[in-house]
């Protein structure tokens, strides 16, 4: 494969099986590498990491929602970029891709949210509050939902996939400006806010779980989808076996 | 440039005659705005307060029940098809739909808000504030919309679909809007620059919203 | 031991947080494996015995053009 040019390459892989062959490899060391960084992680952050001044024990949900926070953004980036290359490139795994991540993305986008509330009840003393990086990502988690439920409701799948690639393209050049306007609404509601999730600094010693965690979780991401793709591979195998079955 | 402004006129005559459009809009705009201060009291004073928010969001809403008629009908009946076919780029065909969707959904509601505004006792000071933003943000809101119709134009009963999709969307419109409506409460000068910044959000789905509607529309047709 | 689980006295907030984490994330992995296994058996049922087990197929790949996805072509 070495004589290939990149693009060459790129397309060798859009073959459906070349994919499942190498993703087979892929799974189980990928898997391992999860497990132990999010064990490691796991270990620093709930037995082995200082208690902050001013938060005490709460500190440590910073270790699960800081990097659910970060995996729910970049899910939809995955999800986009998946989708350029469905829309622009054709690549045909690339739809597939995009439609197997938003699940994944969608579920650490809600665990931000649960995490960052049951961080603020001790913290802020309310259960909810509407401070610009909660409110962005509550909308973050309907962009998702409206994504997932587009592919849902469009039966047939080269139709769907188009139309939500559409989606994800239109909902990633929003996502700055749905930002940029929550923040705006906030700073113009609560002048005086000094809300600040995580705080100013993460003190060195934090910054080992927190890392542990967000690769571990970013891992865990990777495997994840790949094992997605291979079901929604198979899927579509299922399905045009199927209708070639009743035209026969 | 003649095919054009013969469909827009095409389109806003199907709406005026074939109904339920912006009538329709309309009222459900008049009945949102009443069941408003059923839910929260007749406090006039807190009404007052809070009216540029409500009227915007019953706004939003309004808008969001018309989307389905933007393409479906045409799309069932293989007009879409023959218009994709013919001399009009699919973009342009889609931006001439809207605009006659504006002028028959946005337009009547931007009207009827003074008057609505008038059940919340919004203050006499922030009328034309509220018309001049709500001319501005009203064609984001078709613009935008336009893209979750298309989305879902070959979904039966598509419309709770098309809506959701499109409500993220909306989010800017609605900040903006109402900020500058005369509806921000701390900063000086924020009702000016949300109007600006509204006038942007407009002008940017100005150029995503023909080009995303096209793009989902051909999803829809070549397969 | 119970002093550490008492976490300073917000164990009420950061056990079910890490809780309900591992919930989520150990459910995706549940229903993601039960899924591929269910597609699996699918086509396997569908095939018969003309699938390996890593999904591939006994025979050569198809063309590059992912046309195994195409219904009108049916593998022999």
């Amino acid at each position: 494969m070495s004589d290939l040019t990149l693009t060459q390459r790129f397309h060798a892989f859009a073959n459906p099986a070349r994919f499942m062959a190498l993703s087979h490899r892929l799974v189980w060391p990928l898997g391992l590498i999860t497990a132990a960084l999010i064990g490691s992680g796991l270990y620093f952050a709930l037995l082995d990491s200082p208690v902050d001044y001013q938060q005490g024990e709460t500190v440590r949900i910073m270790y699960v929602h800081v990097p659910s926070a970060w995996l729910g953004l970049m899910g939809y980036m995955v999800m986009a970029g998946a989708s350029l290359v469905a829309l622009v490139f054709r690549h045909p795994l690339a739809d597939v891709c995009a439609k197997s991540a938003a699940p994944i993305g969608a579920a650490f986008c809600f665990l931000a949210l649960v995490t960052g509330s049951l961080w603020g009840r001790p913290m802020w003393g309310t259960w909810w509050v509407w401070d610009a990086r909660l409110t962005s990502m509550l909308i973050l988690l309907f962009l998702y939902l409206g994504y997932i439920a587009l592919w849902a409701t469009i039966e047939e799948p080269v139709r769907a996939a188009r139309a939500a690639a559409v989606l994800a393209l239109v909902g990633s050049i929003n996502v700055p400006i749905v930002h940029y306007s929550v923040v705006w609404w906030n700073t113009l509601h609560q002048p005086a806010s000094v809300f600040r999730v995580g705080g100013p600094e993460v003190a060195g010693s934090m910054l080992l779980p927190l890392a542990l965690m967000a690769l571990g979780f970013t891992f865990f991401f990777a495997t994840l989808l790949i094992v997605r793709m291979r079901a929604e591979v198979l899927r579509r195998r299922v399905r045009a076996l199927r209708l070639a079955g009743m035209e026969a | 440039m003649r095919a054009f402004t013969s469909l827009i006129r095409r389109d806003v005559a199907l709406a005026v005659h074939v109904g339920g459009g912006g009538g329709m809009a309309v009222f459900f705009f008049l009945v949102t705005v009443s069941l408003l201060p059923l839910g929260i009291g007749p406090n006039l004073n807190l009404l007052g307060q809070i009216a540029p928010g409500l009227l915007w969001v019953a706004l939003l809403l309004s808008s969001l029940l018309t989307l389905d008629r933007l393409f479906q009908a045409d799309f069932e009946d293989g007009t879409l098809d023959a218009l994709s076919m013919g001399s009009l780029p699919l973009e342009l065909t889609v931006s001439a739909k809207i605009i006659a969707h504006w002028l028959t959904t946005g337009l009547p509601l931007v009207i009827a808000a003074p008057f609505l505004g008038l059940l919340l006792n919004l203050d006499g000071s922030q009328f034309l504030d509220l018309v001049g933003a709500m001319l501005v943000g009203t064609p984001a809101l078709s613009l935008m919309g336009a893209i979750g119709a298309a989305l879902t134009v070959s979904v039966r009963r598509g419309g709770l679909l098309a809506s959701l999709l499109v409500m993220p969307f909306y989010i800017p419109v609605l900040i903006f809007g109402v900020a500058a409506s005369g509806g921000a409460m701390a900063m000086p000068g924020a009702a000016h620059q949300a109007l600006l910044l509204l006038g942007a959000v407009t002008l940017v789905s100005l150029v995503i919203g023909p080009l995303a509607s096209a793009a989902a529309l051909r999803a829809h047709l070549r397969t | 031991m119970e002093h550490y689980f008492a976490m300073g006295g917000y164990a009420d907030f950061i056990w079910p947080a890490y809780a309900i984490v591992a919930i989520v994330m150990i459910g995706l992995v549940v229903f993601t494996r039960i899924d591929l296994v269910r597609q699996r058996a699918l086509l396997d049922a569908l095939e018969g015995s003309l699938a390996n087990k890593d999904g591939s197929r006994k025979r050569a790949p198809a063309r590059p053009s992912g046309s195994e996805l195409q219904p009108s072509e049916r593998e022999q």
